[in-house]
């Protein structure tokens, strides 16, 4: 049971952490990418061009 | 039209027609045989409404003589908006009714003579009607009916079907008289926010697929190539409850002739899933989807885009990555290990940062236009909600931290944070929502009255004061008294003696409350004459002054 609960707590201590870095840094290079940008400001006025 | 093309009935048409024809005998049979008499009159009212159903559909099928509803007018999108008034009216009506409830029960908790004796009127079922009167009837009308609104719009089309939207509205509003109803009779699961017994939750589980399918069908026909933020913040509300409803729900009834079932976790587990779901209530329901209206009605009145929208989307990766898993924070010194409960917090603290992120895209999309603070007590209601979202996701992760929520925990505090939350944040947001709503789907110039918005504004603000700051005197109190000893190690108070201190708070509470109420029956009144006798909006003007607002 101990060995289970070391074991487990160790993969998310580890692997978790690394896949929420992981993660949040794709969401920062996707946000931050220089190509994007004109797209992102271009979808911030999709509210203002409705018909 | 003098040429008509007579169709044939829709697939669609003819799917639900059969399903529900089905549905409608299936009810009839268990009305038969069951021996419980909730569970009569809850499979009656299916079989009436199911039926009732079918006829309408059929009815409408040969008033239109068959003529299939255009897609585009004069190159326009034909945007299907009648199911968001039905919304729009049945969150005004619940939102009234939940308040009123919570008015009741708050103040038997002042004078305790108002439960009547009476099963029926007793604070053990009034209490889940109120939360899910205010949470599920409320907000969650406003959520579908702004979600159909918001997505029609900003993919410029029209919502898939002509039956699905309605199905949606309607079958929400029957799960909400279904679990109403139930508990005042006496049928519930005894979850917190997931009260409704199994057959309710079989028939959301329905009337949820049909949602997602009819929100992801607008996306698919979407004209807009990018898909604006709100709509991630709607998708991730409606997934994500699909997700939590299931795996809370997962019950099984004694029999199917009758209302009572028993949930297949146990114990420990059983309490980790349901705080799993009950705080993902609040970030997926209560945070996601009311955020998806800050990104879209915030923008809209300002007349400004968002402040960000690259922080927009880092906000909805970061919220909802973290949300999922600060749940166990509700199960602090329980038979949950104190590993679990450790992790729960650690991640309510890490919200801090989305939450606050989120807030700030909100509050400074409004850079350069706060005058308008000034003139419109509409976006004035708006920001102040994004306020409220600052303060109470500030004040969750302290009270998640184990030497706060041992002070915290059981008591009033608890009930404070809720409504800073749940009235300033869900509720001003809403309210901001309808009131641009009404004067845009009836086509109206602007609201019957600004001074009213005003007065429900101050009125309300000030209930939400009182219940506030009377609920951290009050739980901090009972806390304190809880745990205060005597020099021979003895508890000092009785239970009754806290119980008694407390009064005072309670009535000062009510009176909240029932300001908060009255703010709510103007804004009928206000939304109701708006409808009835507002300027109507020439429509020309109507699409040139939505144009002009894109700077």
């Amino acid at each position: 049971m101990n060995e289970t609960y070391s074991a487990v707590a160790g993969f998310a201590q580890t692997w978790g952490l690394l896949y929420f870095v992981v993660l949040f840094g794709i969401v920062l290079a996707y946000v931050f990418w220089p190509k994007n940008r004109k797209d992102f400001d271009d979808a911030a006025q999709i509210p203002f061009r409705e018909d | 039209m003098a040429q008509t093309q007579a169709r044939l009935i829709t697939l669609e048409e003819g799917l639900f027609a059969a399903f529900l024809v089905v549905l409608a005998f299936a009810c009839l049979i268990v009305a038969g045989k069951t021996y419980d008499q909730v569970m009569a009159f809850h499979a009656m009212l299916g079989a009436f409404v199911a039926a009732g159903s079918v006829f309408v559909i059929f009815k409408n099928y040969f008033d239109d003589g068959g003529i299939p509803i255009p897609q585009e007018i004069n190159g326009k999108p034909n945007y299907n908006m009648a199911p968001v008034k039905f919304g729009v009216v049945a969150a005004m009506f619940w939102g009234i009714s939940g308040f009123t409830v919570g008015l009741i029960i708050a103040s038997q908790l002042a004078w305790p003579a108002l439960n009547f004796d009476l099963p029926w009127t007793n604070f053990g079922r009034l209490r889940p009607l109120h939360t899910s009167a205010v949470i599920f009837a409320f907000g969650g009308n406003v959520l579908i009916a702004t979600s159909m609104y918001v997505v029609q719009r900003t993919c410029r089309v029209r919502m898939p079907g002509s039956v699905l939207p309605w199905f949606v509205i309607i079958g929400y509003n029957v799960f909400i008289v279904i679990a109403g109803t139930g508990y005042l009779l006496g049928a519930t699961q005894s979850k917190e926010y997931a009260e409704p017994e199994w057959y309710a939750d079989l028939w959301l589980t329905i009337v949820w697929v049909a949602y997602l399918l009819l929100f992801l069908g607008t996306l698919w026909k979407r004209k807009e190539p990018h898909i604006y933020v709100a709509n991630w913040f709607y998708l991730a509300f409606i997934v994500t409850i699909a997700m939590l409803h299931l795996v809370n729900n997962a019950t099984i009834p004694v029999t199917v002739y009758g209302t009572k079932s028993y949930i297949v976790w146990s114990g420990v587990q059983d309490a980790m899933v349901q705080w799993w779901y009950g705080h993902n209530a609040v970030g997926f329901f209560l945070t996601a989807g009311f955020l998806a209206i800050m990104y879209y009605f915030v923008p809209k009145r300002a007349e400004r885009p968002v402040y960000s929208y690259r922080l927009s989307i880092v906000h909805f990766w970061a919220l909802i990555f973290l949300y999922i898993w600060a749940g166990p924070h509700h199960l602090h010194y329980t038979a949950l290990p104190q590993w679990a409960s450790t992790l729960g917090a650690t991640f309510s603290i890490i919200l801090w940062m989305p939450s606050w992120g989120g807030m700030i895209n909100g509050l400074m999309t409004l850079s350069g236009a706060w005058d308008k603070l000034r003139t419109d007590p509409v976006l004035r209601m708006m920001v102040v909600s994004v306020a409220f979202y600052g303060m109470s996701t500030f004040e969750g992760p302290l009270m998640s931290l184990r030497s706060v929520n041992s002070l915290s925990h059981y008591t009033d505090w608890t009930i404070g944070h809720v409504h800073s939350g749940a009235l300033g944040w869900v509720g001003y947001i809403s309210f901001g929502a309808l009131y641009c709503l009404v004067p845009w789907l009836w086509n109206k110039k602007n609201l019957y009255s600004l001074k009213l918005v005003n007065w429900h504004f101050w009125l309300s603000t000030l209930g939400i004061v009182l219940y506030i700051t009377s609920m951290w005197v009050s739980g901090i109190m009972q806390g304190l008294m809880w745990r205060a000893y005597d020099a021979l190690g003895f508890l000092e108070y009785s239970f009754i003696e806290t119980v008694e201190a407390m009064y005072p708070f309670y009535v000062i509470r009510a009176l909240g409350g029932a300001l908060f109420v009255l703010g709510a029956v103007i804004m009928a009144y206000n939304l109701w004459m708006t409808v009835r006798h507002g300027e109507a909006e020439e429509a020309e003007a109507s699409a040139a002054g939505h144009l002009a607002a894109a700077e």
